[in-house]
């Protein structure tokens, strides 16, 4: 009858869901203790939660399916850069550059929407290809200068960022009607909004993107699982000498790779800007998907539905900012539990140190008895 | 040609302005990293130098006199002690190191706005009345602030044994381990000095260039600053360099709109720039490896 603290180990070690679970929990307790800290009422955070989730407003005892609709909206764009991250970590790669390609991605869809003749059903479909192509170009660049030039691809992911925020907002403001935080309003058969999907959630915002994003789940499963390519990505992630020695390219996976995180990132561009604004945005700051891609993936253990779980975790926490504040817990309340929960995952690496001690302090401890035991046993000879 | 040269001349005490925080933060990053780790989360822990920094200036300014001093110092303090989350996860647990600068770099972005809204009820600091003046030359201080610590860093790095077991933790771990170093202190030592400064860079951004802190202080200096160690090729001169170049950049978007050259030219151009040219220079020098060699990667005593 194994103890329970050996059991407790068992299970992190064992189990990649289990530590996610554990971690969120982890997370939002510690946020729980903050909130009570600071003299404020934790319940504040959940009823928010609740709302959200449901559209119960607790206080009024009204439903409202606007509710769901946004935090789908929020989700999608969490759960692609997730996929974007998650894509590249599978390859062995670390991509701190989904924002970057983000912003390709958006700064394309920006683009054809607003100079691709407007052809119903061909000029939205355009801008999302473009999108992805740019996203893909934006990651692509990165994977082969890591391939072709062994240039971390850390260093490089961010540098891409800064590149693409600031180049993006260079050439959006050439487009004629643009001020500083807008360009004139994007054509209707550009768009991605749904009459149907917002009247079924009560005028969210909720639009077509969500279609694509539950195609990029799937693709993403597909192609990781059930094909040679996500065979040959999976094993130069795992090892890259025995895939070379295997026979597969491992520089071509490694671009191959990056470039399509970077698309799974240009969608989740396009989908927020022709999903949820009526006109092309000018960034003047970034919009954090990227770093927050980051968590959703590690949290959803960078697999297809582990991810589209964590993002829709994390787009909960981000659009309940607004309903917290009105219930007096600072919106904060959620990036700090983000960042707990990034930090937690940390721990994991910890368990396995304290596992490995406490075996070789029980090797130990067998190998006195036994010494002890030889010993005894000679004496009496 | 004379009329540019003028102006980039009465631009240097702007100019010393932005690059000072640059330099501070990049000598933390490069010492960290020549011990081995790195740390993506130099703009998170600038974010909470800032805010400490500001908030302390901010509540004691009109009751004591010493109160810029005051916040330099809680900034360090704050800085060293959330590097110290780093140390733990990436040195004791042998955690990704990028990853767990991420979760600062995200931790950082809530905890900052969640104590201003607690202090001020609102996402930033109040204003203070006047930040750190500027000194000799129309210089601020924190200009030779700078300069003194990228020296003491240089000192320390090549003039003392214990800066060449520093060096050693980030080449050769095992083998310093082997000679009867505690790698694992060199380097707990390493990231919060690296803590500690970027603290202290937080605190000369917010004390100089702004009036309050708020979420945008910062706003990618810390990326500026990890770029600068990379394009400075982690070696004190380098760093120097490249810092002043990153800054000088910076100043010229600022300042974009006196240069009549340069006025046609959108100011994002400059703003880009250090990104650019340190992504071409890893191009350039990607044959040889002037990283550490060790960064990076966990020590782990058993591996040889």
């Amino acid at each position: 009858m194994p103890k329970l603290k050996d059991r407790i180990l068992e299970v992190f070690t064992g189990s990649d869901g289990l530590v996610s679970v554990a971690v969120v929990i982890l997370g939002f307790l510690v946020g729980t203790i903050l909130i009570l800290l600071v003299g404020r009422n934790p319940a504040g955070m959940y009823s928010a939660i609740l709302q959200v989730v449901s559209g119960w407003d607790l206080r009024r005892g009204t439903q409202n399916m606007r509710y769901i609709g946004e935090w789908i909206v929020a989700s999608m764009p969490l759960i692609l850069c997730g996929l974007s991250m998650g894509f590249a970590a599978r390859t062995g790669l670390f991509n701190i550059g989904a924002e970057g390609q983000y912003v390709a991605g958006l700064t394309a869809a920006q683009f054809v929407a607003l100079y691709f003749p407007q052809v119903p059903g061909l000029h939205w479909l355009m801008a999302i290809l473009a999108a992805i192509i740019a996203g893909a170009v934006w990651g692509g660049i990165v994977g082969f200068l890591k391939a072709r030039f062994s240039v971390s691809e850390v260093v490089a992911t961010i540098m891409m960022n800064y590149i693409a925020q600031y180049g993006s907002r260079i050439l959006t403001m050439r487009i004629p009607g643009t001020n500083t935080f807008q360009t004139p309003p994007l054509p209707v058969t550009s768009r991605l909004s749904s009459p149907f999907l917002e009247a079924v959630t009560n005028n969210s915002r909720l639009n077509y993107g969500l279609f694509l994003t539950i195609a990029a789940v799937l693709f993403y499963w597909i192609i990781m699982g059930r094909t040679r390519l996500g065979y040959s990505l999976r094993a130069t992630g795992l090892n890259k000498e025995a895939a070379r020695y295997g026979g597969i390219s491992v520089n071509t996976s490694i671009t191959t790779a990056m470039a399509i995180a970077g698309a799974f990132a240009g969608l989740a561009g396009a989908i927020v800007s022709l999903g949820s604004f009526s006109a092309g945005r000018v960034l003047s700051v970034q919009d954090g998907y990227g770093f927050d891609g980051i968590a959703v993936a590690l949290v959803g253990n960078s697999s297809a539905w582990g991810t589209a779980l964590s993002g829709l975790l994390f787009g909960m926490l981000k659009s309940a900012q607004p309903l917290m504040q009105s219930r007096q817990i600072p919106k904060e309340i959620t990036s700090i539990i983000m960042g707990l929960v990034v930090v937690f995952i940390s721990l994991r690496a910890g368990v396995r140190i304290i596992i490995e001690w406490q075996m070789k302090e029980k090797a130990r401890k067998a190998q006195n008895a036994a010494t002890a035991g030889a010993s005894e046993g000679g004496h009496h000879a | 040609m004379l009329d540019i040269l003028k102006i980039l001349w009465n631009m240097l005490p702007s100019t010393l302005m932005i690059v000072a925080p640059i330099l501070i933060a990049a000598t933390g990053g490069m010492i960290c990293e020549r011990a081995g780790v790195v740390n993506i989360a130099l703009e998170g822990l600038m974010s909470i130098g800032a805010m400490a920094a500001a908030t302390t200036h901010v509540l004691l300014e009109t009751s004591i006199g010493f109160s810029i001093p005051l916040a330099f110092f809680i900034a360090a303090v704050m800085g060293g002690l959330f590097a110290l989350i780093h140390a733990f996860a990436s040195i004791t647990l042998r955690a990704d190191q990028v990853i767990s600068g991420t979760g600062i770099n995200l931790l950082a972005n809530g905890i900052t706005v969640f104590f201003c809204q607690l202090l001020f009820r609102m996402d930033r600091t109040q204003n203070y009345h006047m930040g750190t003046k500027s000194g000799f030359g129309g210089a601020y201080p924190t200009a030779w602030l700078a300069l003194i610590i990228l020296v003491a860093a240089w000192f320390t790095l090549y003039r003392r044994p214990w800066g060449l077991r520093l060096r050693a933790a980030g080449e050769h771990p095992q083998a310093l381990a082997s000679a009867g170093v505690n790698v694992i202190k060199i380097r707990y030592i390493a990231v919060v000095i690296s803590g500690v400064l970027a603290g202290i860079a937080g605190a000369c951004i917010v004390l100089t260039q702004d009036i309050q802190f708020t979420v945008s202080t910062i706003n990618g200096k810390g990326f500026i600053a990890l770029a600068a160690v990379s394009f400075g090729r982690w070696l004190p001169l380098g760093i120097l360099g490249s810092s002043f170049l990153f800054g000088a950049s910076s100043a010229l978007a600022v300042n974009i709109i006196n240069i009549d050259a340069l006025k046609s030219l959108p100011s994002e151009i400059f703003s880009m720039l250090p990104y650019v040219i340190t992504l071409v220079t890893l191009v350039i020098f990607s044959g040889k490896d002037y990283a550490p060699r060790a960064s990076g990667q966990p020590y782990d005593k058993g591996k040889s």
